[in-house]
């Protein structure tokens, strides 16, 4: 347990201090929410609360730790966020393929409540979006600040206090699902009680990302840092306005939403776009500025480039989230605004994917041969193609033949798998080896795997959309010359058989190359040498001070 | 507070048709300024630098 003895005792004690509060808070709701889930919930946090505080309570008088660790970076959170990243992914794949297996074959559950699709759904995007993304922006980012910051996290306590309070709200969300809690809002089902206790996990997040940066030694603040601190600020902005709601009593686990009917579908597409946007696109971002120069050892294409896509990206995504509600009762003159904003949002998109490309020229060999920097080069190109196709799709006419049609799955699960996770695990295979004091990764050739693997189940889970999709969105659109559809809705769902089949393989190929990461993963943590004192000094550039190394400039 | 219809219009109708204009300027401004040039080459070449250990 050197992680609790490296904290000091002052900290121990602040630990088990806010352990023993959340036990107490969990005891309350445990006892006298009686009858209702949030019971169940209440159950829950008294006992992982207990099972946090026994260790810390083994370790208490513990001696001060070393005033040597001063002199190094902390990264015991993101040691375990890293592993805790692999984990939701092994965890959330596998129930994305899952409920792709019961669009195929409906009677692949257990028959209770719990494995319905409609609870089984929810379970898969929050563990691959909040678990799997969210893990590995919040380990890679304390990664990245110290880094460019040049400076150790200003206290050891806050950090772990949002990893496990983080993970503690993903748990609450993820459960609550299984029992029937939700709010019903796309990308934000957790009820209010796990809402508010992200925003006090997330304040904690920001001020210690502000924190850290007021204590730089580097002056200039590295781009990296602020797509971060847009991630980390506008996620905190769009979760507290559209979570805003009244709770039946403070006993119940229900709520009830302060907007409704069109007000309440576009704060929830505002929301959820920018989820998408600053959740899914800001902080990968971040990863993708820092960790693709270090692994092509070379300098981004252009710095300016970044900027101006930064408060490009920053200022447009706030307007497009209204093209989720063309043709519906949104007024007409709000959809062709939101329409319009995500056709602009291209030029920042696309800014920040050449730039990523063009850093690579002169390093095509290493994308040749390194498979990390492959998964990081594939990711750039996904960001590319898939904001070029969600600006097309967000256009009225082309939506009018994409909405409520598996394209917008086949669309999300472009981004989704191509970019988010191809730079997440570039970027952990990247970190992996500096983290552990490792010489490489214990198995290159596992990476390679999973890089195919990866790749493969892209594009084939993505085609096989793309034509389903389409194919929907023709038959819904077909008519007689007697001016009556062609198509019944069930002929539509008859014909998407073949592509849910191969939709389903190709979550599976992408499924297998996940837990192939976590075997190498494990492997590395074991059994991988030690890295020598020369590897271990990270960055590898090539042509040190070479002039040449800044083409743009 | 007194926001009527009228005004929220007409804040729409003025202000809101220039500012991002004028952010977009201010931000290529500064990303272009000639004077900053040597501090954006020096910062994105200083993540590259081997050292794995804070300066302090």
């Amino acid at each position: 347990m050197d992680v609790i003895s490296n904290l000091t005792m002052d900290e121990r004690r602040r630990a088990l201090l806010i352990l023993l509060v959340m036990a107490l808070v969990g005891l309350t709701f445990a006892a006298a929410g009686h009858g209702d889930p949030i019971a169940v919930h209440g159950a829950l946090v008294l006992v992982l609360s207990l099972a946090l505080a026994f260790p810390v309570m083994g370790h208490l008088y513990d001696p001060e730790p070393s005033i040597e660790r001063f002199n190094a970076y902390y990264d015991d959170p993101s040691k375990v966020g890293v592993i805790l990243t692999f984990v939701w992914a092994a965890f959330a794949m596998f129930v994305g393929d899952w409920v792709a297996w019961l669009m195929v074959e409906p009677t692949w559950t257990t028959g209770s409540a719990w494995s319905s699709f409609g609870r089984l759904r929810p379970v898969h995007t929050t563990g691959v979006i909040f678990g799997f993304g969210g893990n590995g922006l919040i380990a890679t980012s304390f990664y990245v600040m110290q880094r460019t910051c040049r400076v150790r996290l200003p206290d050891q306590l806050s950090p772990w206090f949002v990893l496990i309070g983080y993970n503690l709200f993903c748990i609450l969300a993820v459960t609550g699902y299984l029992l029937g809690i939700t709010q019903s809002k796309e990308y934000a089902e957790p009820e209010w009680y796990a809402d508010l206790w992200l925003v006090i996990v997330w304040v904690t997040y920001f001020v210690l990302y502000m924190r850290t940066l007021a204590r730089r030694e580097e002056p200039h603040i590295y781009v990296a840092n602020w797509y971060y601190m847009a991630f980390i600020l506008v996620v905190a902005m769009l979760h507290i306005v559209n979570n805003l709601a009244v709770p039946v009593s403070f006993l119940s686990a229900k709520s009830h939403s302060l907007f409704s009917g069109v007000q309440d579908a576009l704060t929830e597409w505002w929301y959820g776009h920018n989820a998408v946007a600053f959740f899914l696109t800001a902080g990968f971002l971040g990863m993708m500025y820092y960790y693709l120069p270090i692994r092509a050892g070379r300098p981004i294409f252009s710095y300016r480039l970044s900027i101006i896509s930064f408060w490009g990206i920053t200022f447009m995504y706030m307007w497009v989230g209204s093209h989720h509600l063309h043709h519906t009762a949104l007024p007409q003159w709000v959809q062709t605004l939101g329409m319009t904003f995500s056709l602009v949002l291209l030029v920042p998109s696309w800014g920040s994917a050449a730039n990523a490309l063009l850093t690579l020229n002169g390093a095509w060999h290493k994308v040749r041969d390194d498979a990390t920097l492959r998964f990081m080069m594939i990711a750039a190109v996904f960001y590319g193609l898939t904001t070029f196709e969600g600006s097309f799709m967000a256009i009225r006419s082309v939506n009018a033949l994409s909405h409520y049609t598996d394209w917008t799955v086949g669309h999300v699960h472009a981004g989704a798998l191509g970019w988010v996770a191809m730079i997440t695990f570039g970027a952990l295979y990247a970190s992996i080896p500096w983290l552990w004091k490792r010489e490489r990764m214990y198995s290159p050739a596992l990476v390679e795997v999973h890089f195919w693997l990866a790749l493969s189940g892209t594009a084939v889970y993505v085609f096989a959309l793309w034509n389903a999709g389409i194919i929907q969105g023709l038959m819904w659109r077909t008519y007689t010359e007697n001016g009556n559809l062609a198509y019944t809705f069930l002929d539509s769902v008859v014909a998407m058989r073949p592509y849910y089949i191969a939709r389903a393989l190709g979550g599976l190929l992408y499924l297998l190359g996940a837990l192939a990461g976590c075997l190498n993963l494990y492997l590395t943590i074991r059994f991988a040498a030690p890295a020598t004192e020369a590897a271990s000094r990270k960055p590898l550039r090539d042509g040190l001070d070479d002039a040449a190394t800044q083409p743009a400039e | 507070m007194d926001l009527s219809h009228e005004t929220l219009v007409w804040v729409a109708k003025t202000f809101g048709l220039i500012y991002l204009v004028i952010l977009s300027i201010a931000v290529v401004a500064y990303a272009c300024w000639p004077a900053r040039q040597k501090e954006f080459r020096d910062a994105s070449t200083a993540i590259l630098n081997r050292e794995d250990r804070p300066w302090r």
